[in-house]
C-alpha cells in the first residue's frame, strides 16, 4: 500500500470518527450557579451550596424555597447530582453539605475522607425517610395483600402468573386473571432499589437471596430509568410490577405489605413508625447516626419498606458559614421542616427520638 | 477579487497567506489534539478499573465479563439500526436527487434535514411515549406465530420497550444524516455518464445503477460511517427506550435486553463512585476504540475495491 492510499483511508476516517464522535457527545452540564445577589430582610446572609441524593430533590426544594423566603439575604443551591456524586463533592470541600440514600460507607473510606474533609468527625443524621410501594397493573385489581415471601417470588420470577394459588390464597376476593407477571425494576442504580432489596434479603431471606445493592441484582426483568421511566412502564405493561417512591404512586394499585399478622398499605406514618422501633448503626462516630431499618418488625402499623436519606455537614465552618449551616440544618429537621417537605414531597417525618438527637447534632454546629 | 495580474508572482509570501496557512493548520492540529486529549483522559481514568472487585462491576467478575454485554448491545442496536436506515436513506436519498421534481425534491430535502435538528431527548420521548406501547401488538403477534425464530422468542415485552424498538428509533435518529450525504453524492454524479447510458437505452434504474451507484459507493459509506458513528455514541434516545438489563440475548422483543456502552455511562454514572466510575470511563475507552476501528475497517474495504477496479 502506497502512501498516497494510506493517507486516503486515515484522514477521512479520522475525519469521519471525529464527527461521529462529536455528534454522539452528550452534555451533561448541571453545574447550579451561585448567585448571591439578592439582600436585604432577615439576619442571615450569604449562599450554601449542597448536592447530592435525587431522592431528596422534591423536599430540598421546599426547604430552599421556605428558608430564602424568611432570609432574604441566603442563597442555598441543592444539586440533585446522585448521593454518590453528592458525598464525593462533600469529601473533597467542594460542597457545605451533602443528601445521601445510604449512610456513609466506613469500609469504602467515606467516613474517614469526610472527617478529613472536617477536621473532625463529620456529621451525618437522616433527614428525609419516603415509603416505598409496591405498585402493579392488573386489570380489575385495585388492591392486594401479599406477604414478604410472595412478593420477594414475584419479583425473582419464581411466581410467574397473576392468578397463582399463593397470591389467591392470600386475596380470596381479588379477580386475578390468568396474566403473565412483568416485574419491572430500576435499571440505573439509586437508594430505593438498594432499600427495596434489603427489605427483601431481610424479610424474604428464605426465597431473596441477593444481598441489598442499589443495582437490581437479577438480569432479567424490565428495566426503567428513574421513578417516572417506573410509572411509565406500569402505567403501560399489562401485568407490570414494579417498586416506587410512595408520593409518586399517582392512580397506580398499590399492595399491602404483611406486618406481623397484619396487612399494612405504605404511609407516611407507616414508616416514621418503622424507624422509630429501629436501631442506629454501632461502631460509628457519637456524630454520625445511621439508622438500620428494622425490615422484620412486627410492630402494629409499622411499614418497613421505606428509604431513609441522610444530611451530611462539618461540625465546624469557617466563619459566616457556620451560622448558615446550622440555621438551615435545623429547619430541615425541624417540626415545621419536616411538615413542609411531607406536603411538598410526600415523605414521612422524622419519627421524635431520631428528631431530638439530629438537631442536638446540628445544634453543635460552631465556628472554627 | 477579479483583476489580480496573472503575471506577478512573488517568491515573498504575502500576509494573508501566512496567517490563513497558520490558522488553517492549526484547526487541524486542534483536532488532532482534542481527540488525543480524550484518548489519553480514558486511558488514565479507565485504567484502575482493570483492578476492580466485582462490587465495583455491576456483580461481574472482571471488567471484560462486565464490559462484554455492553458491546454486544452496542454493536447489535446499531447493526440493526443501520439495516433498517440504510436502505430507506438511499431510496429517499434518490427520490430526491433523481426521481422526485425539483420543487418537491427541495421541500423533501429540507424536512429530511429538519429531522437531524430534533433533540435526541425528544426521540426518546417519542420512542417511550408513542412508539412503544403501538408496537406491543406486533411483537406478541411475533411471539405467538414466529416464535421458533430465536430473534423472536417469547415472552414479548409488555410495554414495547426492547431492542428492536430501541434500534427503531435510532434508525430514524441517524435517517436524515445518511440520507443528506448519500443525497449530496447523488448529485455530484458526472451528468455526462448519466445521460450516455440512457442514451445506450438504460431504463432509469439502470441508469442509476450503472453511473450512480459505482461513483457514490464511497460517498454512501461515508454516509453510512458517520450514521454508525451517531448509533453506537447514542446516550439519551437508548436510556430511556430501553428496557436494560445487562444481559446478552439474541432475543429481540422481550423485556429483557442488553444495554449499550453510551446508555449505560449515561444511567450509572450519576450514583456511581470509586472504581465502578473508573470502569465507566474504561467502558467508554472500549467505545471509542470500537468506533475507530469500524470506521478505519469500512475506508480500508473502499479504498481496496476502488484500487482493484
Amino acid at each position: 500500500m502506497n502512501s498516497t492510499s494510506v493517507r486516503r483511508i486515515a484522514l477521512p476516517g479520522i475525519a469521519a470518527l471525529v464527527l461521529g464522535l462529536s455528534l454522539s457527545a452528550c452534555g451533561a452540564g448541571n453545574e447550579s450557579s451561585s448567585d448571591d445577589s439578592s439582600s436585604g430582610g432577615g439576619s442571615l446572609s450569604g449562599t450554601l451550596n449542597g448536592a447530592g441524593s435525587s431522592a431528596q430533590q422534591a423536599a430540598q426544594a421546599a426547604w430552599t424555597a421556605d428558608f430564602q423566603k424568611a432570609n432574604s439575604g441566603v442563597t442555598i443551591n441543592y444539586n440533585p447530582i446522585g448521593s454518590g456524586g453528592g458525598v464525593t463533592q462533600f469529601n473533597s470541600g467542594g460542597v457545605d453539605f451533602a443528601g445521601s440514600d445510604k449512610a456513609l460507607d466506613a469500609s469504602a473510606g467515606e467516613i474517614d475522607a469526610a472527617n478529613k474533609r472536617c477536621g473532625a468527625d463529620a456529621i451525618e443524621v437522616p433527614d428525609y425517610i419516603s415509603p416505598i410501594a409496591i405498585v402493579f397493573n392488573v386489570p380489575g385489581v385495585k388492591s392486594l395483600n401479599l406477604d414478604p415471601d410472595t412478593a420477594a417470588k414475584m419479583f425473582a420470577g419464581k411466581i410467574t402468573k397473576w392468578n397463582d394459588p399463593e397470591i389467591k390464597g392470600e386475596n380470596p376476593g381479588a379477580k386475578l386473571p390468568d396474566l403473565a407477571i412483568a416485574p419491572v425494576h430500576r435499571s440505573d442504580p439509586s437508594g430505593t432499589t438498594n432499600n427495596f432489596t434489603d427489605y427483601l434479603s431481610k424479610a424474604a431471606k428464605d426465597v431473596w437471596t441477593w444481598p441489598a445493592a442499589e443495582d437490581w441484582p437479577i438480569k432479567s426483568g424490565e428495566g426503567a430509568s428513574g421513578t417516572s421511566g417506573m410509572v411509565d412502564a406500569v402505567t403501560k405493561g399489562k401485568g407490570a410490577l414494579a417498586y416506587i417512591d410512595n408520593s409518586q404512586v399517582g392512580n397506580l394499585s398499590v399492595a399491602s405489605i404483611k406486618v406481623g399478622s397484619k396487612y399494612v398499605a405504605p404511609s407516611a406514618d407507616g414508616a416514621s413508625k418503622a424507624l422509630s422501633v429501629s436501631k442506629p448503626q454501632t461502631g460509628r462516630p457519637a456524630s454520625d447516626i445511621a439508622i438500620d431499618i428494622d425490615r422484620t418488625t412486627t410492630a402494629d402499623g409499622a411499614y418497613p419498606i421505606a428509604l431513609t436519606s441522610y444530611l451530611i455537614a462539618c461540625p465546624t465552618y469557617s466563619g459566616d458559614k457556620a451560622d448558615l449551616v446550622k440555621q438551615y440544618l435545623s429547619y430541615v429537621v425541624s417540626t415545621e421542616g419536616q411538615q413542609s417537605a411531607a406536603t411538598a414531597a410526600g415523605s414521612a417525618p422524622l419519627p421524635d427520638n431520631l428528631q431530638q438527637q439530629a438537631a442536638q447534632l446540628i445544634d453543635g454546629i460552631t465556628k472554627s | 477579487m477579479t483583476d489580480i495580474p496573472l503575471e506577478v508572482r512573488s517568491p515573498k509570501r504575502r500576509l494573508g497567506d501566512l496567517t490563513f496557512g497558520a490558522t488553517a493548520r492549526g484547526a487541524g492540529l486542534l483536532i488532532l489534539l482534542a481527540l488525543a486529549g480524550v484518548a489519553v483522559f480514558l486511558t488514565l481514568k479507565g485504567l484502575p478499573a482493570l483492578g476492580a472487585k466485582s462490587a465495583d462491576l455491576d456483580a461481574h467478575a472482571n471488567f471484560a465479563a462486565y464490559v462484554w454485554p455492553l458491546v454486544y448491545g452496542t454493536l447489535i442496536s446499531a447493526a440493526l439500526a443501520l439495516l433498517v436506515a440504510t436502505p430507506l436513506a438511499i431510496g429517499v436519498a434518490l427520490v430526491v436527487s433523481h426521481y422526485a421534481p425539483r420543487r418537491m425534491a427541495t421541500a423533501l430535502g429540507y424536512l429530511i434535514d429538519l429531522l437531524a435538528a430534533v433533540p435526541s431527548v425528544v426521540y426518546g420521548l417519542w420512542g417511550i411515549g408513542f412508539l412503544s406501547p403501538k408496537l406491543v401488538p406486533i411483537y406478541e403477534w411475533l411471539a405467538d406465530h414466529v416464535g421458533w425464530i430465536p430473534l423472536f422468542k417469547g415472552p414479548a415485552s409488555t410495554t414495547g420497550r426492547t431492542i428492536l424498538t430501541a434500534s427503531i428509533v435510532l434508525a430514524i435518529m441517524i435517517l436524515p444524516i445518511v440520507t443528506a450525504i448519500s443525497r449530496e453524492v447523488f448529485l455530484q454524479t458526472p451528468r455526462l455518464q448519466q445521460e450516455a447510458a440512457l442514451a445506450l437505452g438504460a431504463t432509469r434504474w439502470e441508469t442509476i445503477r450503472l453511473a450512480v451507484f459505482p461513483y457514490a459507493r464511497s460517498g454512501i459509506v461515508s454516509a453510512v460511517m458517520l450514521g454508525l458513528g451517531r448509533a453506537m455514541g447514542e446516550t439519551m434516545a437508548v436510556a430511556m427506550v430501553l428496557s436494560a438489563s445487562g444481559i446478552v440475548s439474541v432475543n429481540l422483543i422481550s423485556s429483557t435486553n442488553p444495554s449499550t456502552i453510551a446508555a449505560n455511562i449515561a444511567l450509572k454514572f450519576p450514583e456511581s463512585s470509586g472504581l465502578s466510575v473508573n470502569a465507566l470511563i474504561l467502558s467508554g475507552l472500549v467505545l471509542f476504540v470500537i468506533t475507530f476501528v469500524v470506521n478505519f475497517a469500512a475506508r480500508a474495504i473502499v479504498s481496496r475495491r476502488e484500487v482493484s477496479r
